[in-house]
């Protein structure tokens, strides 16, 4: 049975900068998601937590429009986006770092970085990424693949980050990266929520999920079945286990 | 009279002439199919009908219009891109989630349709388009005659080529039609108008055909089936290039005109298959052709 709180989670802050309702998908005539309810508050780094198939990649795929059938209601400020086409969606500041990182092959490193189209004004300057980014500056006539995994991870990130996009769709950004790669990563996103982004992460790994988020979500075939604040994470971990299954 | 390898050099060099002219239509041509098929997915059959138009449309311009050669070697290109970008967003838009074996029938019916149209029209004997003025007449290099007008078809069509190349591979718009090509879904979610690229680029394909049209004009005359002869011979070349690699349709329609040239010097009964034997080749050896990456 599905508790009222995790039926219609209730944002922490304010106005939901965006919120889902009731939202289903489909790959072919497989039905994904089953009615995902949750809402992300401006400046917030929310996680979507759940096993392998629970549908945490097709949420995020979902807001971004770039699955083939969606139906039910996603609000991003208070703009209607689930009859928008991707590109649609990306104009309204939404940046997607997908979970194969979508580093392209026929282009380089620098062809990658500045191939998003600014969306918005404030994007990061070359220089601000190189900061954050120091290892792509050096590789910026490579091709774009042959950068090592926690290159490309941050490529893919810098690029959606000169754009202006001020709300990141980040699918597993730590996934089959060195610790230390890791490391880099979460500085990073809590830097950019000091600096007002709104993030939602997916993450296998709710240890690197509980450095870096606000609040959890947990997701189980295909629907939003609880919400964990992040200082309630150490009491609710035996529930969160069943959860996950670890 | 000096002699290389038996051959009398102005046979020699007369038929490499004629190979770099052969080969600069087959760049041209695989290269706009190369293009579209990169980002559509679809073999363009129409391909030959569209250079046969770009034929058609000089020939017009200039006898019911007025209109010369070299205004009509930048305005056939244009009206023949618009009726692809019409072809594109009628009717190819509508089949572009299917499989791509439906994309070339529909082509080829098209090919079909608008080559019958042409001949009813203007019947199959072809008509003559003169050579326009600057560029009559030649050369005397010594080794070969060089008539003017080839010379200008194998520079043109060599810088037109380069240009391609460079706009794809070195600017902005060319990384989103790399990036198009290679991850449409992600470089729309990036907010780029990959349905408006894909016409621009079928549009751009198909206006490379029309302006090999119009370089064909007062070599070939102007005949409803001048691409249906063609395009078999620029299907071969673009298997061999490799399909969707831009530098490859380039260095591969070039060779085989060469090949092609030679072989009519030194073997001519092989010089109308040596094509296709170097297709079955390439097949055999390398299946995704001499410049393509294994998918």
């Amino acid at each position: 049975m599905l508790t009222e709180a995790a039926r219609s989670p209730v944002a922490t802050t304010a106005v939901p900068m965006l919120k889902v309702r009731g939202l289903e998908a489909w790959y072919g005539e497989s039905h994904v998601l089953h009615g995902i309810d949750f809402d992300v508050a401006q400046g917030e780094v929310v996680t979507l937590l759940g096993r392998n198939g629970a549908g945490k990649t097709t949420t995020l795929k979902s807001i971004m429009g770039v699955i083939g059938k969606r139906k039910g209601s996603v609000v991003l400020e208070g703009t209607e986006t689930i009859g928008l086409p991707s590109r649609a969606i990306a104009r309204l500041g939404l940046g997607y770092v997908p979970e194969e990182r979508g580093i392209y092959a026929s282009l380089s490193v620098e062809e990658n970085l500045m191939l998003p189209p600014r969306v918005r004004p404030g994007g990061l300057s070359l220089d601000e990424i190189f900061t954050l980014f120091p290892n792509i500056k050096e590789r910026l006539k490579s091709q774009g693949t042959k950068l090592s995994g926690g290159e490309q991870q941050m490529l893919a990130i810098g690029r959606i980050l000169r754009t202006g996009a001020h709300f990141l769709l980040l699918d597993e950004p730590t996934e089959g990266l060195a610790p230390v790669i890791i490391d880099q990563i979460g500085a990073t996103i809590r830097k950019l929520k000091q600096q007002g982004y709104t993030i939602i992460l997916v993450e296998q790994n709710f240890r690197f999920a509980a450095t870096v988020a606000d609040r959890h979500y947990v997701v189980e075939q295909g629907k939003v079945i609880d919400m964990i604040e992040n200082d309630q994470l150490d009491a609710n971990i035996d529930k969160l286990h069943g959860y996950l299954g670890v | 009279m000096f002699e290389l390898l038996g051959v009398p050099p102005q046979a020699l060099f007369g038929q490499v002439l004629l190979g770099l002219i052969n080969g600069s239509f087959y760049a041209i041509l695989s290269l706009g199919l190369a293009v579209i098929f990169g980002l559509l997915n679809i073999i363009n059959f129409t391909h030959g009908a569209q250079y046969m138009m770009g034929a058609f449309v000089a020939w017009m311009c200039l006898n019911y219009l007025g209109i010369n050669y070299w205004v009509a070697l930048l305005l056939a290109p244009l009206v023949v891109g618009a009726t692809g970008i019409a072809i594109e967003r009628l009717l190819l838009k509508r089949i572009a989630h299917v499989d791509h074996l439906y994309g070339l029938l529909l082509t080829f019916g098209l090919a079909l349709i608008i080559q019958g149209l042409f001949r009813n029209e203007f019947g199959s004997s072809g008509l003559p388009y003169q050579i326009p003025a600057e560029l009559r007449g030649g050369v005397n290099l010594g080794f070969m005659f060089l008539p003017w007008y080839r010379g200008w078809v194998v520079v043109a069509s060599l810088v037109v080529c380069l240009a391609t190349w460079f706009l794809i591979e070195k600017t902005r718009l060319g990384a989103y039609l790399r990036a198009a090509t290679e991850n449409p879904t992600l470089t729309q979610a990036f907010g780029i108008n990959v349905p408006l690229l894909v016409t621009l680029t079928y549009g751009f394909g198909v206006a490379l055909a029309g302006f090999a049209g119009v370089l064909a004009a007062p070599i070939y005359s102007v005949n409803p089936n001048m691409g249906a002869d063609l395009i078999i011979v620029v299907f071969a070349v673009v298997v061999i290039g490799g399909m969707g690699s831009i530098l490859g349709a380039i260095v591969t329609g070039f060779s085989l005109g060469l090949v092609e040239g030679l072989t009519k010097v030194f073997y001519p009964e092989a010089s109308a298959t040596v094509i296709f034997i170097i297709m079955v080749l390439v097949l055999l050896v390398r299946p995704a052709g001499l410049f393509g990456r294994a998918a």
